[in-house]
């Protein structure tokens, strides 16, 4: 594994952002358009409700963010994938000394990237615009973003192998792959408020005991470390499966032939 | 009787003429795709800073045989090796010294030449890379285009800075998949003169692949025609105009593509 290869395949990505600035607003706008719906609706909530309904609502907005990092994370591996199709430079790639983890990490990387920008933007703007201070979550903080981007990076791998299995047709899935799970790693609400019997799905993911550790941190200031310990033994799982999945599939597309046509369509 | 194809006249052949080193070979490489043959126990050597032309009609199975050298399609059977080694199992030590253009692939559209290139100079770890990519350049005669945006290239443009791609890690081998596609005569002509320049000057082995019949009578040493999958006869393009007793290339190439082999007897026995 070389970093000059991977800082490369970041460069790549990065001069696109410089040549089109319209996917810096994306990471922006979307977030932004959210937190402000869902900051009015606290503060809506919260004006005409008692208390401790009010700072219960304030979960909202911390969990709009964390699941940003979750998404971002999701689609810097899968648009980065996607990048090099939609331009036919995935054949040049292919063709250069590359290893697969080394393309991967590069995508991990932009990922992170993404994270790091809509994080900012949202921290800031949810502080100055509703009081709600994402570091009241301390150095929790740290655990959870980590967390829920490798959660993230297992997903995009998995996005990326169903494009690279099922083509082009597979890209709006894709991008669709976080929305899937999103209704049982219970965001924007406990898991005891989910039906019972969609409960112990809501444990597979590694994003839930995050979740939930948010909003016990939020509340109390402090968190159950199992609830940590098995958020990062699902995410090892998930990475290792979503890996291993990533790599049959290429090596599949290799068996029939079709990485070139998909490369060149 | 037809042109002499038996794989030990081939053999025969390739050994007494050439003694220079083995950078790519294939031994009975076969690929089938749902049961139909693209490639049939097709061998090949290519020798250090020799041109290989590879002919055939569409579909002869010219691009499976570079992917399958590239390690983007695995073969049904038979063995690849490239500077002596077996392909799969050194595959990235293989494409460090080894490069690939097509007409098919492009550099990302959204981003200048220059960074293009930066991207793949720094990936190939190519050392001084703004040095080398500027005197690839100029040697393309590309240079004014540095700061283009690549996707609004022309064919001809885009061509070039692929081919400066192509050259940035000083590559020993070159798979070349219809460089010349789609290029104006005088642009085909003057990619030709400049791929044949830097091969003789690195000493660079190339497998060449052209509809281009010209292309292939000034670029190649030597030449392997193949229809469906198979071998139908190899050597320079002189001896095989010749053998055939047709007029030029073209002629051969036509006679091949609508029987699969060559009718004439060939004129003599060559040499073995
Ligand atoms: N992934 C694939 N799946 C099924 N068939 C394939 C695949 N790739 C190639 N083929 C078939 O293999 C045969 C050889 O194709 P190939 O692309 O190698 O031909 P070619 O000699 O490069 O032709 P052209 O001159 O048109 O580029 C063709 O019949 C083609 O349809
Ligand atoms: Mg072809």
């Amino acid at each position: 594994m070389s970093i000059r290869i991977i800082s490369a395949l970041v460069l790549r990505y990065l001069f696109l952002y410089t040549r089109t600035p319209m996917r810096l607003v994306e990471l922006v706008f979307w977030p932004l358009v959210d937190l402000v719906v869902w900051g009015n609706v606290t503060v809506f909530i919260q004006k005409n409700s008692n208390t401790e309904f009010g700072s219960f609502i304030l979960f909202f907005l911390g969990a709009m963010i964390l699941w940003d990092v979750l998404f971002r994370a999701q689609q810097g591996v899968a648009i980065s994938f996607l990048e090099d199709v939609w331009t036919r430079n995935l054949l040049n790639v292919f063709v250069a000394p590359v290893r697969t983890v080394e393309y991967l990490s590069a995508t991990f990387f932009v990922g992170f990237l993404r994270i790091l920008i809509t994080c900012v933007v949202m921290g800031f703007v949810s502080w100055i615009g509703y009081s709600f201070n994402i570091f009241q979550l301390h150095w929790w903080l740290v655990p959870f973003f980590l967390n829920l981007m490798v959660f993230g990076w297992s997903l995009g791998m998995i996005s990326t192998a169903l494009i690279l299995r099922w083509g082009q047709a597979a890209e709006s899935l894709a991008w669709a792959v976080p929305f899937f799970i999103q209704p049982v790693v219970a965001v924007f609400y406990r898991v005891e408020d989910m039906p019972a019997w969609s409960q112990p799905f809501a444990w597979l993911f590694p994003a839930t005991p995050i979740f939930e550790g948010m909003r016990e941190v939020m509340k109390t200031g402090t968190m159950n470390w199992s609830h940590l310990w098995l958020a990062a033994g699902l995410n090892v799982i998930y990475l290792t499966l979503a890996g291993w999945l990533f790599v049959w599939v290429l090596n599949m597309t290799r068996k029939r032939g079709l990485l070139t046509k998909f490369a060149t369509q | 009787m037809t042109f002499p194809s038996s794989p030990a006249k081939i053999a025969a052949r390739m050994s007494t003429t050439d003694t220079r080193e083995i950078i790519l070979e294939a031994r009975e490489l076969t690929r089938e795709f749902e049961g139909v043959k693209a490639l049939d126990r097709f061998s090949f050597k290519l020798h250090r800073g020799e041109v290989l032309g590879l002919l055939g009609a569409n579909g002869a199975g010219k691009t499976t045989a570079m992917n399958c050298l590239l390690g983007l399609t695995l073969p049904t059977s038979g063995d690849l090796f490239a500077f002596g080694l077996p392909l799969q199992a050194n595959r990235i030590q293989i494409l460090q010294r080894s490069n690939f253009s097509s007409a098919y692939t492009a550099l990302p559209g959204n981003l200048l030449v220059w960074q293009n290139l930066l991207v793949f100079a720094r990936i190939y770890g190519v050392p001084n890379p703004k040095k080398k990519i500027a005197e690839l350049m100029e040697l393309l005669e590309i240079s004014h285009l540095d700061k283009r945006v690549t996707g609004q290239l022309s064919a001809g443009e885009s061509t070039r800075v692929n081919l400066c791609k192509a050259f940035l890690n000083d590559p020993e081998l070159l798979m070349l998949d219809e460089p010349t596609a789609s290029l104006d005569p005088d642009i085909a002509d003057k990619v030709r003169k400049v791929v044949r320049k830097v091969q003789r000057e690195r000493d660079i082995g190339i497998l060449y692949t052209s509809h281009n019949m010209r292309d292939i009578e000034e670029v190649c040493d030597r030449v392997i025609f193949l229809h469906k999958g198979k071998i139908v006869c190899e050597g320079t393009p002189s001896d095989i105009v010749a053998q055939s007793s047709s007029d030029n290339l073209e002629d051969v190439f036509i006679k091949i593509a609508r029987d699969g082999e060559i009718l004439d007897e060939p004129k003599k026995d060559p040499a073995p």
